[in-house]
């Protein structure tokens, strides 16, 4: 049984995190799963929330609005719309947004528009909780 | 005989000419090479989304097994009355034909395709522009419109520092406007870009999906065998290289995501995970297409560059030969005066 996971996040933009890891908990679309190494095959669509990994017993932190995660016994491979490191977070950034999807709800005309809004601010929500955690 | 105070002038206005397209050039060259790494540094995602699109067609059933017709409104191909072209070009000029090319490949397209409602949709600030000045800008209500053409979007100033979400969003739009039956087809018209010298000028369909990981090219036109020498020429004088980017490890690590041989857990059904998943597949396509544009315009303005350089030196060359004939001239014309003064005396 593998002891360590390798952790790949990937964005369209470019390769975020690649580190060897102990342990990981993703925000899969249905709620959180934690994973250890040797864990079964699986594939599994993410919802807006909060990766936490240990390596070499420190806890890190990112930030991620839709994915896809692709589990492996001893890989994890995570594709993210956006993904951002709790202290690469523009905390500035990240309140300005929602404030603005806040003002978007109140101001909202029909269901897509709402629907867009929410989400949002959900991802500006956990942007701010995640930019806490950094050290 | 012209001046040779004149002429000397002109040498100069010529170099200082020659100074700012050798410096636009090289930053053309240096611009480049970044657009190129950041198409590089997108391929993983799009190649990870794409193998996992791939192993869930079989597994969710997008096919009716009895009619063979699609499941997935993305995929539904219906008859074309309304299309959308959305015509990548760039923000700014000075970049040879490039601009002037992709417009022209459009009025074809458009030509082409004269006899249904077309919605067009400009990247970049030129072909806005020029866009604009041909066809009028969408207006609110639906008037009778068959076989018009309109403008029904614009981004401007995006291509420089393309975020992803900006392309998701715009996608989001555009899948939407596709869903409600508002278009029955979406087309990409930009620069595609695999280096310097392999580029075509295509029209890509991006709605509805043909086959995944397989783009549907609609019209296609490679550069000419005179252009690519230009190119190789600018690219070698500015230390760009010519090859295709590498396949580097992370490229072959995405080749392998989700094609393990197990049985993989799905969290979610697989039909689920694919409804969620193929819009963003169209956004990655749209990005990818209008990351290519921005690396392709680069290679167009450092060529232009480069030949702008070299017809200066040509112009600086004749100009020279020109002012030391007016120089010759003048002295012979002196010495003659002279020589003939003093036979008079």
């Amino acid at each position: 049984m593998a002891e360590v996971l390798q952790l790949e996040i990937v964005t369209p933009e470019r390769l975020v995190e690649k580190d060897t890891i102990e342990q990981i908990q993703i925000p899969g679309k249905n709620g959180y799963l934690g994973i250890l190494p040797g864990h079964a095959p699986l594939i599994t669509e993410l919802g807006v929330g909060e990766i936490t990994y240990t390596a070499d017993g420190m806890a890190y932190y990112v930030a991620v609005a839709w994915g896809f995660a692709e589990v492996l016994p001893d890989k994890v491979t995570i594709l993210a719309e956006t993904a951002e490191r709790a202290e690469n977070i523009d905390v500035e950034r990240a309140r300005k947004a929602k404030e603005r999807a806040e003002e978007r709800l109140r101001s909202a005309s029909g269901e897509v528009n709402y629907q867009r809004a929410l989400v949002a601010l959900d991802r500006a929500n956990v942007r701010l909780q995640v930019a806490e955690k950094k050290r | 005989m012209a001046n040779i105070l004149d002429i000397r002038r002109r040498i100069r206005s010529v170099r200082n000419t020659r100074q700012i397209t050798k410096a636009m050039k090289m930053i053309s060259a240096a611009r480049l090479r970044r657009a190129q790494e950041r198409a590089l540094s997108a391929r993983p995602y799009a190649q990870m989304l794409t193998n996992v699109l791939k192993s869930l067609v079989s597994r969710a059933e997008i096919f009716d097994p009895e009619t063979g017709a699609p499941r997935h409104p993305l995929l539904a191909q219906r008859p074309e009355k309304n299309i959308l072209v959305i015509v990548v070009t760039a923000d700014r000029g000075l970049a040879g034909a490039f601009n002037a090319n992709i417009l022209k490949a459009a009025a074809r397209f458009l030509a082409v395709n004269s006899g249904k409602n077309t919605d067009l949709e400009a990247v970049g600030r030129k072909g806005r522009d020029f866009l604009r000045r041909r066809f009028p800008t969408a207006t609110t209500e639906r008037v009778e419109r068959a076989g018009a053409v309109r403008i029904v979007g614009e981004h401007i100033g995006v291509l420089g520092k393309l975020q992803f979400e900006y392309v998701r969003d715009f996608s989001e739009s555009v899948i939407d406007r596709y869903t409600k039956g508002e278009i029955d087809s979406v087309y990409v018209l930009y620069n595609e870009f695999k280096s310097v010298i392999a580029q075509r000028l295509v029209v890509e369909k991006v709605l509805p999906i043909e086959e995944i990981g397989e783009k549907t090219i609609a019209q296609a036109e490679e550069l000419t065998k005179e252009e690519r020498e230009k190119r190789a020429e600018a690219a070698a004088s500015a230390g760009v290289s010519l090859g295709e980017a590498d396949t580097t490890e992370m490229d072959r690590r995405a080749a392998a995501f989700a094609t393990a041989q197990v049985d993989y857990i799905y969290e979610q059904p697989p039909a689920e995970l694919f409804r969620d998943l193929l819009p963003k597949y169209v956004a990655v396509q749209i990005y990818r297409s209008m990351m290519e544009s921005t690396a392709a315009e680069h290679a167009a303005r450092m060529t232009a560059m480069d030949s702008a350089t070299s017809n200066a030196d040509e112009m600086i060359d004749k100009l020279t030969l020109a002012m030391n004939r007016a120089r010759q001239a003048k002295i012979t014309k002196e010495i003659i005066e002279i020589v003939s003064g003093a036979a008079a005396q």
